[in-house]
């Protein structure tokens, strides 16, 4: 285990001086050996998950699908895939994750820009393996051929849709656990029943990839159509998809007590009246996270509103701050009965 | 880097049992080469960090069990967060049997070093310094173990935080000694964590210099059974510079050692001087909350012999005026406000507020002498402070 270890690590760290092969074949399956291996595959074209990578276009059994309310991530362009392992199922499992059986990976391009701008920029996997979830980061290189792995992470260089010009972090391997970490376990956030769409849940039993469509599911509101859905649901659906994965029991920011979870009822859990522990400057000098009917006095919406480090809501994985999201979560909380 | 990265890997192959060194130096790359050691790491392996200035652009973390990171000396090796861009503190530990000794770090964005779920910690020799001094714009804490089992802190220095330099927090079986808090708002602060022991520290020229304090709706709740024993607590004296809206906003200027809503706390053998306010204050929390679990009161306290010099003569308190006439000009070392149990030593000065209820504010307060009994047995000392294993890993 060590020397293999040891051998991985030499090669990613070689691997800065080498470049990626430019036109890696064609791949016509996924190499299961990739993603149920111990070791960390270099290049991102060693799973075989994509026929067109440039493209963003998926091998056969490669499931592209959306999320009814997205992550932000600085304006990314999301392309969000699954792959099924042959000889294994997912199941449902209520509201929340499905169940992906070891075997399964997920996929996730981000790129930005338009047209014959539109730059891949990274695609992060998350790997079900036999001893859990493995995430691991991989960074495009300029011909948008492949994309290696970068386990330090990388910043880079460039200009949101909104037009601010930044410095884009990619995750290190440390960083995606930050996120996705539960109770000592790297879990998957993103494919929960109810932020999938029910047409696709569908399809997914159809072709007999899903046992069944999860009770409800699809309950998260399209983030496009939060305008004529209910205040409340879009605001909660925000809140559930962009920082629950840490406001929670057993996550990164579970020592917080806010627990920002879809299903969390308790005012207090939420944040209505609650007291900062550990916020630090991050406080903005008000007294509560949610304070009804004053946005402009709580901690929750000052720290969206930041982009500053040790300021700044979510930690990781934003350089701007998400003005749509900051609207709709000021809005819920301008309407709270004081 | 590369090189010792495969010689070590040979060396392994042969004799898979022996942990790899990770040499990382400063320079061009650091931030990755460093970021790498920490990820690729092994269980019992060790990074060496050589001696200069590493300049940091975001958060390092390390999520391996049983790694040492060692720098060449609090002084030697620094960790420069100046110019830092993202995360939200500068080291960030999520396993356990983690070592860190002999580095420092300056200017973090956020939280100095921040391990949380981390068990068995030993922070030696870490430096963490924001260098412009008392600042509200500075990171929150320096040193921040939280949610951890066993938690050895030993010789650190925290300069300028704007909430607390030495933050224990939600974690059980902790040491906190020989360490230097100075300039912070909080020097060392042990909140809703039980089993503590905070020996032969120097906490000067923080708003407060050492704070035991359970706070409600939080995952752990229930502190106590902790000593403070052995410190200097001296001229704690800067104005209070945290952001409002921390707890630590509300901590009078020239407090040393403050206990609140705490279950068994001990106080002795310390030495106060010049805390302003109050040497040792005892109080009740003073909010509102609705958290069944949670209990405001103080409850045996016990304040043993201590050392007291010059205290209580410019207390950031309503009615300073009236009190420090009543009183002489200075006021008595211990305050307490009468809420909850608490228990000193003969001879010990003091005063209490003598209120009836928490959470009301001082109006009903009724200030007079501290008459209180003493201790009425031996303070139960086992089970306090962190695991013995923890000192074995100082050596060498």
């Amino acid at each position: 285990m060590r020397s293999a270890g040891w051998l991985a690590c030499a090669a990613v760290a070689l691997s800065g001086a080498m470049v990626a092969r430019a036109t890696p074949p064609p791949p016509e399956y996924v190499n299961d050996a990739a993603i149920m291996g111990d070791g960390m595959p270099r290049l991102l074209s060693d799973y075989g998950f994509f026929d067109d990578p440039g493209a963003q276009v998926p091998v056969a059994g490669v499931h592209p699908y959306r999320l009814n309310t997205p992550l932000y991530s600085d304006g990314a362009e999301k392309m969000r895939f699954v792959y099924r392992a042959a000889g294994t199922q997912f199941t449902a499992q209520g509201d929340g994750l499905l169940d992906l059986p070891v075997g399964t990976a997920l996929i996730k391009t981000f790129a930005f820009g338009e047209g014959s701008e539109r730059r891949l920029i990274e695609t992060r996997v998350l790997l079900h393996r036999a001893d859990g979830w493995l995430a691991l980061p991989y960074l495009w290189n300029d011909e948008q051929t492949d994309a290696r792995l970068a386990v330090v992470g990388a910043r880079i260089a460039l200009t949101t849709p909104a037009g601010q010009a930044i410095s884009y972090r990619v995750p290190n391997k440390n960083q995606c656990k930050e996120c996705h970490g539960l109770s000592g376990e790297v879990v998957p956030i993103g494919p929960k029943a109810r932020n999938l769409s029910h047409a696709w849940l569908s399809r997914m039993v159809t072709a007999g990839h899903l046992d069944r469509v999860p009770q409800d599911a699809d309950q998260l509101p399209l983030w496009e159509e939060r305008e004529s859905a209910p205040l409340s649901a879009a605001a909660r659906a925000y809140l559930d998809v962009n920082c629950a994965h840490c406001h929670q029991p057993g996550a990164t920011a579970s020592n917080s007590g806010l627990d920002l979870r879809w299903e969390q009822q308790a005012p207090e859990a939420l944040g209505i009246g609650k007291r900062p522990v550990a916020a630090g400057r991050g406080a903005g000098g008000h007294l509560f996270d949610i304070v009804p009917g004053s946005p402009d006095a709580s901690i929750l919406t000052y720290r969206m509103a930041s982009p500053e480090p040790g300021v700044a809501m979510p930690e990781l994985g934003k350089a701007t701050v998400d003005e749509e999201g900051l609207t709709i979560v000021r809005r819920w909380i301008e309407e709270m009965a004081p | 880097m590369i090189r010792l990265s495969i010689a070590a890997a040979l060396l392994a192959s042969a004799a898979p049992a022996i942990a790899a060194t990770h040499n990382v130096a400063p320079g061009e790359g650091a931030q990755e080469a460093l970021q790498e050691a920490l990820i690729l790491a092994e269980p019992g392996d060790e990074i060496v960090l050589a001696a200069g200035r590493y300049t940091l652009t975001d958060g390092l973390s390390l999520d391996v069990d049983d790694v040492t990171v060692r720098g060449a000396g609090m002084d030697g090796t620094v960790l420069d967060f100046t110019t830092q861009q993202g995360a939200g503190e500068g080291l960030l530990v999520t396993s356990d049997g983690v070592t860190l000794r002999d580095f420092a770090l300056e200017n973090p964005k956020g939280d100095g070093v921040k391990s949380k779920g981390a068990d068995n910690i030993v922070y030696y020799r870490i430096r963490v310094t924001w260098t412009r001094g008392p600042h509200p714009e500075n990171g929150a804490y320096g040193v921040y173990p939280v949610e951890s089992d066993g938690v050895l802190v030993d010789g650190v220095k925290v300069t300028g935080a704007s909430d607390a330099g030495i933050y224990v927090g939600q974690s059980q079986n902790i040491t906190v000694r020989n360490s230097i808090a100075e300039a912070n708002v909080a020097g060392i602060e042990i909140e809703n964590s039980r089993n503590a022991l905070v020996e032969h520290n120097l906490a000067t020229r923080n708003t407060g210099g050492i704070l035991v304090f359970d706070l409600p709706n939080l995952p752990v709740m229930g502190g106590g059974n902790v000593i403070v024993a052995n410190n200097l607590v001296i001229a704690n004296d800067t104005p209070n510079f945290a952001p409002p809206g921390n707890i630590v906003a509300g901590v009078p200027r020239g407090t040393g050692i403050m206990v609140m809503a705490n279950d068994k706390v001990l106080i002795e053998d310390n030495i106060l001087s010049r805390n302003p306010t109050a040497p040792i204050m005892v109080i009740a929390y003073t909010q509102e909350f609705e958290d069944e679990r949670y209990n405001p009161l103080p409850r045996d306290v016990v304040v043993g012999e201590n050392r007291y010099d010059g205290g209580g003569y410019d207390p950031q308190l309503e009615g300073a005026d009236m009190l420090l006439a009543a009183f002489g000009g200075e006021l008595p070392p211990v305050l307490w406000d009468g809420l909850g149990s608490l228990s000193a030593v003969e001879g010990t000065a003091g005063w209490n507020l003598n209120l009836t209820e928490a959470g009301k504010g001082l109006g009903a307060a009724q200030p007079g002498p501290l008459a209180v009994g003493t201790p009425a047995s031996e303070f139960d000392r086992s089970g306090i402070g962190a695991p013995a294993e923890l000192e074995q890993r100082l050596g060498g």
